[in-house]
């Protein structure tokens, strides 16, 4: 007898509904008056400006993730694949792996910002191609999966860097990374517009609607005739272009492509997903609350120092923050849920 | 335990159970039901889906207690908080889905939380293993204890379950079920121990649809009907009648909730048609039933009833031509031209839909709204040529179904989960109508739906029927079969048993079939 009927629920609305949606926004609100009433000089917005520059890098990867986790799926491997394809990305852009060293442009016959970046996310969207075929096909757990990638990944940025950077790129290139348009930097207009196009993508194609449906069942998804199997490698093929185009941001920033670089964004990424409210056993989530996630780490960051706080402490804020989001969450998920 | 010498009818009852009533949220699962069970005797407990049997054993197994009513087990009440005070108290309930450890070895498993430990405080494996092996060989075991539990097949580790329930010292077993999994000859083994566990004075209550190894084996029955007690009935000198159980089970000559339907005009074509259906054993899922060369027509316009128990292959059959299952012989047409779905996603590009049987883990998307969940199978109609969805027209379709088959819900953007089964249901038919199908396949319908909105169902599928589209509908509840079927087929065991139209079958007629094993077939 399976007819234990739950008392129909209204979809009306309530407090706690309301938090769900808007939990994190409002305590990334809280987070700006408390930081602005510390030290008012946080709300300038040269500051405003430079949390964006900084959050935009692994909020672009973040992006990519929010779909990964939607389908229930993990990539650990964005840090190193970043990497990866900033290398790649240098090595385009300075026609070759000589002359490492030298941030002088001049000499180096490369072929231009367009071809890095092309070269950038066409590697990390095969890369995620790659992952998503062994995911489906070969049944090896995302997680070990991408386990394995960001061990790969890494070994074959020192293999073509020989362990060093690469640095020095011409102005055109280094404009992605240090620009501005207005007041506003270009990494964090490349951000927006690419979390526009995400939310989109998410909220009114058709695309979308598989992907919630793959990661909210996936048996129901392939009895109702979606191709699960390639929804799954689409996620990590996105997840991969964004790993792409973040690294070329990243080195346009830096004026170099480091072999070391991406450690540990993976944490970063999948917490300001988490934060973001999407679900970890997939199906629910959103872009926005990924955003918000993404920009509630860099808040948090940024004010910490601001504040002084050591790198050691901000750590510890952040850890103990991700897991209060998740426990919260849960929270109000189960009083909806009566 | 020592033998009784007395015969069993004359032993004072172990287990007691009076007038025990169970409500849920509005609804009688179980009226005042009394039954007994005495030691040295395997008391039947039968009926229908629905019947009340799996809420009775809830009750007994300490997963939740009565509305009211009393148990009394061993001279004492019986209240147990949770299955493992029940099982403290000797009652140990072995369901169809088992619980044993798949990853720990037989040992372990029977040990699980009580190791023999030795002097150091530590685990005697030695002991352990030794311990194992006397109280497996005690069901006919003979494997080494060390095996992991995985490496089993279903009837070994349904045996494993019995040997630690006696080891627990455990006086009445409860068996959910116990032989839809299991091989013909892994049946008999399994009648011969309980058989053995009856002579050692335990008490056995045997639950299950199967009528003939109930009669085979019970000294006596408890037959329930609607969630009260339709009867008790004794071995008297033989086993026990099948249509001595059948009329108890059965009880009325119709169901006051189905009204027959006045036999249709269905003239239609062939439109789907299946020969020499087989599928193989798939190593994933070793235990799954197998299609033995399955011939089925399916009309347009018509409503074929497809009846069996668990374990007679009927959802299988659904899922292989369906695409979900593959298919290792025979060949399947849909209006005359032969298909071979490879996928779910092939056979509904082709016409055919399926409502899984497992609504919750098959169907519904339970965190996602109505909207999205109607929508999914269709999202190509509902969307335009650059993939983005035509939500204006989305949303008016299900308004439309939403009308049409009286959903009812709070909007389309409330989640799923949050509507009654019926209503659930009710969306996911709503989902394969979107596609305008040629085939629809139905398994089991009406489970998890309450009994108002179950005729709102049937009254569904007989309208989509009369648009013209094909109905094949897998029920395990003999009246829903009998209410809408314009021709019955019933199945058992991978294959197809018997045919007839629907305003001929009698719930005797299809009970017989369902429960005829193929042997007797051969010699009847």
């Amino acid at each position: 007898m399976t007819s234990t009927t739950e008392p129909s629920q209204r979809g009306g609305i309530n407090v706690a509904r309301l938090l769900m949606s808007f939990g994190p926004l409002m305590f990334l609100a809280v987070l700006i008056v408390v930081f602005t009433v510390l030290k008012p000089s946080f709300i300038d917005p040269i500051n405003l400006f430079n949390i964006l520059r900084q959050i935009s890098i692994t909020g672009l990867i973040a992006l990519g993730m929010t779909f990964v986790i939607l389908t229930a799926g993990i990539d650990l491997s964005v840090g190193s694949l970043l990497a990866f394809c900033g290398m790649v990305a240098a090595v385009v852009a300075k026609g070759g792996t000589a002359n490492t060293l030298s941030l002088s442009t001049s000499g180096t016959q490369g072929y231009g910002w367009f071809a890095a970046l092309l070269a950038a996310i066409v590697v990390g969207a095969m890369a995620g191609g790659v992952q998503g075929f062994a995911i489906t096909r070969l049944k090896v757990p995302p997680f070990v999966v991408t386990l394995g990638g960001l061990t790969v990944f890494r070994g074959l940025t020192l293999t073509i860097s020989n362990g060093g950077p690469i640095s020095g790129f011409d102005a055109s290139m280094r404009w992605f990374g240090t620009g501005l348009i207005g007041p506003v930097p270009v990494p964090a207009i490349i951000f927006a517009i690419a979390a526009i196009l995400c939310h989109i993508v998410l909220r009114y194609t058709r695309y979308g609607r598989a992907v919630y449906a793959v990661g909210g069942n996936a048996e129901a998804a392939r009895l109702s005739g979606l191709r699960v199997d390639r929804i799954l490698i689409s996620v990590y093929v996105i997840v991969g272009f964004f790993a792409g185009l973040a690294a070329f941001v990243l080195s346009a920033r830096l004026n170099s492509s480091e072999a070391v670089a991406g450690i540990g964004y993976e944490l970063t990424v999948i917490s300001a997903v988490v934060i973001g409210g999407t679900s970890l056993f997939g199906g629910i989530g959103s872009v926005g609350g990924t955003v918000v996630g993404a920009a509630l780490i860099g808040v948090l960051q940024n004010g910490l120092q601001f504040n002084n706080v050591s790198s050691y402490t901000q750590s510890i804020v952040i850890g103990l923050i991700l897991i209060l989001a998740v426990a919260f969450d849960r929270w109000l998920k189960s009083r909806v849920r009566r | 335990m020592p033998a009784e010498a007395l015969e069993p009818s004359q032993n004072p009852a172990l287990l007691a159970v009076e007038g025990v009533t169970k409500h849920f949220a509005g609804v009688t699962a179980l009226s005042d039901v009394s039954l007994e069970v005495r030691p040295g005797e395997i008391l039947g407990l039968l009926g229908e889906n629905g019947a009340g049997k799996s809420t009775l054993l809830k009750i007994l197994s300490g997963v939740m207690p009565p509305t009211s009513g009393r148990i009394v087990f061993d001279g004492a009440e019986f209240a147990p908080h949770n299955p493992q005070d029940a099982k403290r108290h000797g009652i140990v309930t072995i369901y169809q889905e088992l619980s044993l450890i798949p990853t720990l070895t037989v040992a372990e498993n029977i040990f699980i939380g009580r190791a023999p430990l030795g002097p150091l405080g530590l685990v005697s494996w030695r002991k352990m293993e030794e311990d194992s092996r006397a109280i497996i060989a005690r069901v006919g075991l003979d494997l080494d204890p060390a095996t992991p539990v995985s490496a089993l097949s279903v009837a070994e580790q349904q045996l494993v379950e019995i040997a630690r329930a006696l080891s627990l010292k455990s006086r009445l077993i409860i068996m959910d079920e116990p032989t839809s999994a299991l091989t013909e000859t892994e049946v008999q083994k399994l009648m011969s121990i309980m058989d053995r566990l009856r002579k050692d004075g335990v008490a056995i209550m045997f639950v299950t649809h199967r009528l003939e190894e109930a009669s085979a084996i019970c000294d006596r029955m408890t037959v329930l009907r609607d969630g009260r007690l339709a009867g008790h009935l004794d071995r008297e000198g033989g086993p026990i009648k099948l249509p001595k159980i059948i009329e108890k089970m059965v009880g009325r000559a119709a169901s006051e909730l189905y009204a027959r339907p006045t036999q249709r005009d269905v003239a239609g074509d062939v439109r789907l048609s299946v020969r020499g259906l087989r599928t193989v054993r798939d190593p994933q899922a070793p235990h799954a039933i197998v299609l033995e060369g399955v011939d089925l027509d399916l009309r347009a316009g018509e409503i074929l009833g497809v009846a069996g128990l668990v374990g007679s292959g009927r959802t299988e059959l659904a899922r292989a031509i369906f695409g979900a299952d593959r298919i290792a012989a025979g060949t399947i047409t849909l209006d005359g031209k032969p298909i071979a779905p490879a996928s779910p996603a092939d056979a509904i590009a082709l016409g055919i839909g399926l409502v899984p049987e497992d609504r919750k883990h098959q169907a519904i998307f339970a965190a996602l709204g109505i909207l999205n969940n109607f929508s999914i199978a269709a999202l190509g109609r509902y969307s335009n040529a650059a993939g983005f969805m035509a939500e204006r027209r989305e949303r008016e379709a299900l308004a439309s179904y939403r009308k049409t088959l009286s959903i009812r819900m709070a909007s389309p953007e409330q989640a799923i989960e949050g509507l009654s089964g019926g209503n659930q249901q009710k969306v996911i038919l709503a989902r394969w109508l979107a596609r305008d199908p040629k085939v629809l396949i139905v398994d089991e319908p009406t489970r998890g739906v309450d009994v108002g909105a179950k005729a709102e169902v049937h009254q569904i599928l007989v309208q989509l029927a009369a648009r013209g589209i094909a109905v094949m509908m897998i029920s395990s509840e003999l009246p829903e079969v009998l209410a809408v079927s314009d021709r019955i087929v019933t199945m058992r065991r991978g294959r197809i048993t018997g045919e007839m139209p629907g305003v001929e079958a009698t719930e005797e007629k299809l009970m017989e079939l369902m429960a005829l094993d193929r042997k007797q077939e051969a010699t009847q």
